[in-house]
């Protein structure tokens, strides 16, 4: 199917260079010409092309048997999605923020999650629900959760999150092609995110965690938004000589024990950054997982440095809330080295 | 600022009929014409396939009841009572149509043509479901309320979109009724015109929660005109009714007509399930007043009178309903062996990795001189 083939159809801005929305909105595009099944519908996500314009020409592009504005409602969003599924469709479906999913919880967690495995694999539910989360945008209520537990404790759902267009490109693509429903958690603070790319691209496997940057002294597992953050960390950490490596976990379910393991045994010393309260929190997985299978290569404890057990605060005050790279050298500071 | 005035739309409906739409009374007799609701009255062979399917069903129904009883299944939902309804719902719709039941479906999914054991291997506990929805044109049996009127929507909507003229029928009760899925489904059926039928079971409790306690308006039909599409408020325990309303909008929906809410103003003669205790909440006088009303009765004696049906078909009947009974007690009086390991299947597509390794420590421990498992879950 040809499209129009303006710059903004490519995805790609005056400079040369692809934000993650416009490489998310090319893997839209590209899986909605490669496969007359794939549908998206969410809401305002036909002419506006999603609050974010991660669908932006989509609509005018496909038109609106494919690309359409659901009312809103978000159960009834995933509970029709299901039921198309069911009938052969591969539909891509938006909840527009995080806090906006939870009327749809009882559709995603007793059906979404469970219809492969009560009818002992007789219904696939090829679904991918993209879900905009976490903070640092400014927004008010409802707009900035980390909503990642409660999808990824949940047997029959797969959870990925990307951290930069590449990834935001290969993830999605790979989300939509497989045959289970995929929880596909968008960092919404790196949808601005730029990167020299020629889509498309094809980035490693989405079930593998990747290490983003090397280093000896000391682990920091992060994802989604907080890959930036520990970036930034090992950035500070080499001025003061701190040997960092950044691990980016990608699928937070499944979870490459495999990698992540790797790289502690490696460095030893391990700590987890995440935006979501610390209580329960993703974090907490992580560490358990990493302490019973490495417990003998560690030589501190690991450590989390997250967000606070609070509801999450008002634009004006989230800059106390977000994890920060000086609060993970703070942190890794605590550690007897 | 006052409101503009805003055209009919396709699908705008009226409100639906004062009192139930009937055609044949408690006693036996045909109802007058104006309480037709201008439907006309199926062809008496339908009328007689409904009788013997509904006496078939609930000769089932009480025979699992008493299994259930006699602690072979875990629980089940009886719809004795309903059988004019649940019969309908299935014959209403061709072969090709789909139908998405609720827990208390059963006879309606039987009549379906899927296997007694294998529906009832949900109730007696072994697997979630074990038949295979695109097998029989159904939909698992949903026990979160009202949550398969979306995937009905879902599924109608995909029909539509890929150029099939496929019908679904959802299942609801009055209970289900005040879910917000409920409101959901109505609204996404109309707004994309889906070759939807909506069928509430109004059978007076949810559990124990009576009616009134549960909404507000005349009768659940009302709601359609709100959402913009035809409802019709039908006896529930006449089954020509039943048959010729929901025969109706399942053409209307087939000929693109969009979605019908239709309430069967019904009543549920045995529990909720077994595990409740209807003295608490119903006086006996109610349960046998609805019994006076009895669908099979009713339509017994409605057929009689025209030569429909004898002594004859009353043995071929009972004999068809003996042989299902039969085989049902001795599909549920045997213990089937399940394989624990496959709980692990069917949860992703693909293997995964920590799966493999649980699974690896069940099977080990299955192995094992002496099993550290427990006597399983509560029943």
């Amino acid at each position: 199917m040809s499209t129009p083939s303006t710059r903004a159809a490519e995805g790609r801005t005056a400079s040369g260079q692809v934000t993650m929305a416009a490489a998310l909105g090319q893997a839209l595009r590209h899986s909605l010409e490669d496969d007359p099944n794939v549908v998206i519908f969410g809401e305002d996500v036909g002419p506006l092309g999603g609050v974010f314009r991660v669908t932006d020409g989509l609509a005018r592009d496909f038109g609106d048997q494919r690309v359409w504005d659901s009312p809103l409602a978000e159960a009834g969003i995933v509970g029709t999605a299901i039921g198309m599924a069911m009938n052969g469709m591969r539909p891509v479906i938006e909840m527009q923020f995080d806090a906006f999913s939870y009327p749809a919880f009882e559709q995603i967690t007793s059906h979404l999650a469970k219809q492969r495995n009560r009818t002992r694999g007789a219904v696939r539910l090829p679904i991918v629900v993209r879900v905009p989360y976490a903070g640092g945008i400014g927004g008010v209520e409802h707009h900035s959760d980390s909503s990642e537990v409660y999808w990824a404790h949940t047997p029959g759902l797969t959870v990925m999150t990307p951290s930069n267009p590449a990834d935001a490109y290969s993830m999605l693509r790979e989300a939509i092609a497989l045959d289970d429903p995929v929880m596909f958690l968008e960092p919404k603070s790196r949808y601005w995110t730029k990167a020299d790319l020629d889509l498309p691209v094809q980035a490693a496997p989405s079930n593998r965690a990747a290490v983003v940057r090397e280093g000896t002294d000391v682990t920091l597992l992060a994802y989604g938004p907080t890959v930036a953050t520990a970036i930034e960390a090992a950035d500070l950490g080499a001025d003061e000589g701190l040997s960092v490596e950044v691990v980016d976990l990608r699928s937070l379910s499944p979870f490459d024990d495999e990698t992540i393991g790797a790289s502690v045994r490696k460095t030893n010393r391990a700590a987890v950054i995440h935006e979501a309260h610390q209580f329960c929190g993703y974090g907490a997985e992580v560490a358990a997982r990493v302490t019973e299978r490495e417990f003998f290569s560690l030589a501190a404890p690991i450590l989390r440095i997250t967000g606070f057990d609070v509801p999450y605060p008002s634009p004006k005050l989230e800059r106390y809330y977000l994890p920060t790279a000086e609060r993970v050298l703070a942190a890794l500071d605590t550690w007897e080295w | 600022m006052s409101h503009d005035v805003v055209p009919p739309r396709p699908g705008t409906a009226t409100l639906p009929t004062e009192q139930p739409i009937r055609f044949i009374e408690p006693n036996g007799e045909l109802a007058p014409g104006d309480a037709h609701g201008g439907f006309a009255l199926p062809p008496i062979a339908d009328l007689v396939d409904m009788h013997r399917r509904m006496s078939v069903a609930r000769r089932f129904d009480t025979q699992v009841t008493a299994l259930t009883r006699q602690g072979r299944l875990a629980t089940y939902p009886s719809a004795l009572g309903q059988e004019a309804a649940e019969i309908a719902a299935s014959r209403a719709l061709l072969p090709g149509d789909w139908l998405f039941p609720t827990y208390r479906d059963t006879i309606a999914l039987l009549d379906r043509g899927v296997n007694a054991e294998s529906i009832l291997s949900f109730f007696r506990g072994d697997w979630h479901m074990a038949f295979d929805p695109y097998e029989h044109a159904v939909a698992p049996q949903s026990t979160p309320l009202a949550t398969q009127a979306l995937h009905a929507v879902g599924f109608a909507t995909a029909a539509t979109r890929r150029g099939e003229d496929t019908v679904c029928l959802a299942m609801l009760g009055d209970g289900a009724s005040s879910e917000g899925d409920a409101h959901e489904a109505f609204n996404f059926a109309s707004v994309w015109n889906a070759p939807v039928v909506f069928l509430i079971q109004n059978n007076q409790y949810a559990i124990s929660t009576p009616t009134r306690r549960q909404f507000a308006a005349r009768t659940l039909a009302d709601r359609a005109v709100g959402y913009g599409m035809p409802g019709h408020y039908v006896d529930g325990n006449d089954a020509a009714a039943m048959l010729a309303v929901l025969r109706d909008a399942v053409a209307h929906a087939r000929a693109g007509g969009g979605p019908t809410l239709v309430e069967a103003y019904t009543y549920r003669i045995e529990s909720h399930t077994n595990s409740d205790d209807p003295t608490r909440y119903r006086e006996d006088d109610e349960r046998r007043s609805w019994q006076e009303r009895d669908p099979i009765a009713r339509l017994e004696k409605f057929l009689e009178a025209r030569e429909a049906f004898g002594d004859e078909d009353r043995l071929r009947v009972q004999e068809e309903s003996e042989h299902l009974a039969a085989s049902t007690r001795d599909a549920m009086n045997a213990t089937p062996e399940l394989d624990p390991l496959e709980i692990f299947d069917h949860v992703y597509s693909a293997e995964r990795t920590s799966l493999l390794e649980q699974r690896a420590f069940l099977e080990a421990e299955l192995a094992s001189a002496e099993p550290a498992i427990g006597s399983g879950g509560a029943r």
